[in-house]
């Protein structure tokens, strides 16, 4: 398994009132997103526990076009990855984020 | 001019058909008529081969003639060698084992699926010497010129004791084979699954046959085309929304084909459901030349599709074509006909669009599917995934194309075909779908191949449609922009990272690169939700109970 | 048409409760995850592959857990175990009208060796614990990965199952099966024998499943509401009738061969044509003709 963690800064404030939200599923190819509000001084922290190991370039690159989409502050990110493609992985970050900030299902 | 002329009337100008009667006359103590026993299968090949005969034997892409198969390859080397086979598919064990035990040493073919691991052994021992890999159609042509089999070894579901021939819904290559051999002077034997008084059609005549066997067991067919529609993901529903929308609304593709794959399998799929909310039934995908893909019947009883033409049958799908004749090509004995020759010419000619996966594609859009240790060939791909230069025909789609690929350009105008190579960026295993040099170029080395086998060619291909959008390469007007538009969709490959990002949003803004959003598709919707069929029940459903799967896709 | 088999563990809650009714114990945000898959350097889930809550259905007081099957395929471990033992505990306190137990399980997970069967064996404990207080305990089956092992087992000692023909309840695997009794006895790539033996219309027709339902979670949701008023019965005179009947069972149905024989011995005239019929005509083709 590898760990990797990345902050972003810049993002809005969500509402308060948005509950902690689970996308995704634990399997072979797929990936678990846990989005919840966090007191980060306005970070956006995001950390992957994942079975597929070296891809901490294409996690970047994935998570900056997804804060580019969603510039969350004061939000952590939290994701049980088993070498899900960033197609899914991108995928359930928006779901995730959608259903945080409680979007029509 | 006296002597040449004298020269040519010493000729002997019938040495085939003279060679032909003697084979016949060596077996004639061994038929009964036509027909010979299962027994003496063996027999009658080593009195009718003779060593360096050119050699069709009937594998196909679905049906086998698997007991002729076994036969050959378990004749006595001594006798029989150094047999040149030509063949569409090695699918079979024997198919290889006949080279191994030094009956054959030269192969023309077209695909080898099933044996390609073993193929590439035989080539690095150089136990055989490849003429050449084909396409099938290609393959077909050149029964007709310099590959002309001498005995060709068929099989069919059944025959009568006059040799005509029902081979029924699985035609696929049997006519086109049977033709080139009959008709300069070769041998035709048959293996069928039964002998009757009356077949239900006959689609060999028998004046083309000489030697009938019934082999102990029904022929061998593969279903190559079912695709379970539980196994379709999210991706490849949002993949097929965006070819429905961007492309087929777009060029309103009338005639078409699907290479066989999930990706595609969601498309047909999503036509009752997506392509039906978009106001398309009756503007697109009526004509197909197309295996009869179970995943196809819920389109078919919504009311999309008014015809298929299929280059050989698919198991379980029987009842359901005899009850749906206005739809698929079927004989007055009601059971469907297919013919491989016909449909790949149908797919190459008349057909607006085609689209299919790849497992590779270069920076100038070339595709392959070629891997090292492999020599897996190309089958009927290329037919379909290519521009027809002779065609004359217009169609809105094949003109649209057409205008797209010429604007602003000095030439005089034509139309041109779609091609459409959709993949997703990363395959299995994080590998990545997009590359700076195909593996077919380390093939071709290690294979001593002339060229790398290139499935598609990126001049050929109109459209590169991945998860991240379309490129739609008919607009791109250098090499450079070629390569920005497909590095634009290559996502998060390392070719996709290494885009000009000033250039892409550029070719964006052109509308050369469309995401997913520019074409109004929310991602939301790309769920399984929008399958008109999410098992391999849910398609018995839909054809209210007259597909009836195979075994291995049944839980009942 | 929701279809249960497709849907997750948390979308299968979400559609079968009364809307807005859940409350989690035990969220994921609590990250009361597996100790022992870390040391194994296997991923986790946050829930570990089970959510447990409390909910109303139909407006009735529910405890409720689903097994999520694409983690691990709903195998238990140490604290996927013992958030069902603790909600069975806590139904003890709570007296809610029943427990629901959203199965999809192969039973004990192995990777967890000895926490994974205590797990399992509490939960069996902790069932028959609750049942003898009076509150009944309801297993719905129908997911992907079915009912085996120990979870097979909990599912028998529960006060009634609801299946569709899509899930699958057993003890040994069907892989394990071929493997250690061989091919010639039971070929687990045979599809239609799998379902014909474990599947959720001959295990309704052999009287271990009460419902046989649609792949559709409003099914499933009307036929455990329609359990809800289940009242358990432990009792000596229960346990010796249904020994009597399992008995009975066997005498009748021993020496038969193939699910098909038993559906005949049934009185059910054409057995072949039942795996191809939906539930309604299913249900009405065998009415009364139950073992």
């Amino acid at each position: 398994m590898e760990k990797l963690t990345f902050e972003f800064f810049g993002g809005a404030p969500v509402n308060a009132t948005c509950a902690p939200a689970l996308v995704g599923v634990v399997g072979s190819g797929n990936l678990e997103v846990l989005i919840e509000p966090a007191a980060l001084d306005g970070a956006c922290a995001i950390e992957i526990l994942t079975a597929a190991r070296g891809f901490g370039e294409t996690w970047r690159a994935v998570l900056d076009d997804f804060f580019a989409r969603h510039k969350l502050a004061d939000v952590r990110i939290s994701i049980n990855d088993v070498g899900a493609t960033p197609a899914v992985v991108a995928l359930r970050l928006d779901q995730a984020v959608e259903d945080f900030l409680g979007g029509e299902k | 001019m006296r002597h040449a002329m004298k020269g040519s009337l010493m000729r002997d100008w019938n040495t085939q058909a003279r060679n032909r009667q003697a084979r016949l006359a060596r077996a004639a103590a061994l038929a009964k008529g036509k027909v010979v026993a299962a027994a003496d299968a063996g027999a009658l090949l080593e009195t009718v081969l003779e060593p360096g005969d050119r050699v069709c034997l009937e594998g196909n892409n679905q049906k086998q003639a698997d007991f002729l198969a076994r036969v050959l390859a378990e004749l006595d080397p001594e006798k029989i060698h150094d047999l040149h086979m030509v063949q569409s598919v090695l699918a079979l064990p024997e198919h290889i084992d006949v080279f191994e035990r030094g009956i054959a040493s030269r192969l023309d073919f077209s695909f080898s699926g099933p044996q390609a691991g073993r193929l590439a052994k035989l080539v690095s021992a150089n136990q055989i010497g490849i003429g050449a890999i084909h396409t099938y159609l290609e393959l077909f042509g050149r029964y007709f010129v310099d590959l002309t089999p001498r005995v060709s070894l068929v099989c069919a579901q059944a025959a009568d004791r006059a040799g005509n021939l029902y081979t029924g819904p699985n035609t696929e290559d049997t006519p086109i084979i049977v033709e080139a051999t009959a008709f300069k002077s070769g041998v035709v034997i048959a293996q069928v699954n039964e002998i009757v008084d009356a077949l239900p059609r006959v689609d060999i005549p028998g004046d083309w046959v000489d030697f009938v066997i019934q082999s102990p067991k029904p022929h061998y067919i593969e279903p190559l085309f079912t695709r379970d529609p539980a196994q379709i993901s999210e991706i490849q529903v949002l993949m097929a929304m965006m070819a429905i929308k961007g492309i087929y609304a777009e060029y309103e593709v009338d005639s078409l084909n699907h290479g066989i794959g999930f990706d595609t399998a969601a498309i047909e799929l999503i036509l009752p459901t997506f392509a039906e909310s978009l106001g398309l039934k009756g503007k697109i995908c009526r004509h197909w030349a197309l295996n009869p893909h179970p995943a196809l019947i819920p389109a078919i009883e919504a009311g999309f599709v008014e015809s298929v033409h299929s280059f050989g049958s698919e198991l379980g799908m029987e009842n359901y074509i005899r009850a749906r004749s206005d739809i698929f090509f079927t004989g007055p004995d009601g059971s469907m006909r297919s013919n491989r020759a016909m449909c790949q010419a149908a797919g190459h000619y008349a057909c607006d669009m085609f689209i299919g996966s790849t497992l590779q594609i270069d920076l100038a859009g070339n595709s392959s599917t070629a891997t090292l240790g492999r020599i897996a060939g190309f089958g009927g791909a290329p037919n379909m995934g290519s521009d027809a230069r002779g065609r004359r025909h217009a169609s809105p789609a094949w003109l649209k194309a057409g205008r797209e690929a010429r604007q602003g350009r000095n030439l005089i105008p034509r139309g041109q075909k779609l091609v459409v190579q959709m993949v997703e960026t990363f395959r299995e295993h994080m590998q990545p779908a997009f590359v700076e040099r195909l593996d077919a170029w380390e093939l071709a080395e290690s294979a001593h191949m002339d060229l790398p086998p290139v499935m598609i060619y990126g001049e050929d291909v109109s459209h590169i449609l991945t998860e991240e959008g379309i490129a739609n390469l008919l607009l791109c007007r250098t090499d450079e922009e070629r390569e920005q538009a497909i590095r634009g969709v290559a996502g998060y490959t390392p070719v996709g990272l290494g885009r000009d990002k000033r250039m892409v949003e550029n070719l964006r803004d052109r509308g050369v690169i469309r995401r997913p959003e520019d074409l109004g598709i929310d991602k939301r919707h790309a769920t399984r939700d929008l399958l008109a069929a999410r098992s391999v029940k849910d398609l018995v459903r839909a054809s209210g109970g007259l597909y009836d799967p195979p075994k291995r896709f049944r839980n009942w | 048409m929701t279809s249960y088999y497709e849907a997750s563990a948390r979308e299968r809650l979400h559609a079968l409760l009364d809307k807005d009714s859940f409350r989690e114990f035990l969220p994921p945000t609590e990250r009361v995850v597996s100790p022992h898959l870390v040391q194994l350097d296997t991923p986790a889930a946050f829930d570990d592959g089970v959510i447990v809550g409390r909910a109303t259905l139909d407006g009735r007081p529910v405890l409720v857990a689903a097994q999520e099957g694409g983690f691990m395929g709903g195998a238990v471990g140490e604290v996927h175990g013992a958030k069902l033992v603790g909600l069975l505990e806590r139904a003890r306190d709570e007296k809610p009208a029943a427990v629901l137990l959203l199965v999809e399980s192969g039973g004990v997970r192995l990777h967890e060796a000895n926490a994974g069967l205590i797990g399992v064996s509490e939960i069996m404990r902790a069932v028959l614990a609750l049942r003898s207080e009076g509150v009944p305990v309801l297993v719905l089956d129908g997911g992907q990965f079915g009912c085996f092992g120990g979870m097979g087992i909990v599912a028998r000692l529960c006060d009634a199952i609801v299946m569709s023909e899509e899930g699958r309840l057993g003890l040994s695997g069907p892989e394990v099966i071929e493997t250690t009794c061989g091919v010639e006895e039971f070929d687990s790539r045979d599809r239609a024998l799998v379902w014909r033996t474990v599947g959720g219309k001959h295990r309704y027709l052999l009287g271990e499943a009460d419902a046989l339902v649609a792949d559709d979670i409003a099914a499933f949701r009307e036929a455990a509401i329609g359990l809800l008023d289940t009242t358990p019965d432990l009792s000596l005179a229960a346990l010796a009738a249904e020994h009597e009947r399992l008995g009975a069972r066997l005498q009748k149905f021993g020496a038969l061969r193939d699910a098909l024989d038993i559906w005949s011995a049934l009185g059910v005239a054409k057995p072949e044509k039942l795996p191809l019929l939906e539930a309604d005509a299913f249900n009405a083709v065998v009415a009364g003709k139950r073992a």
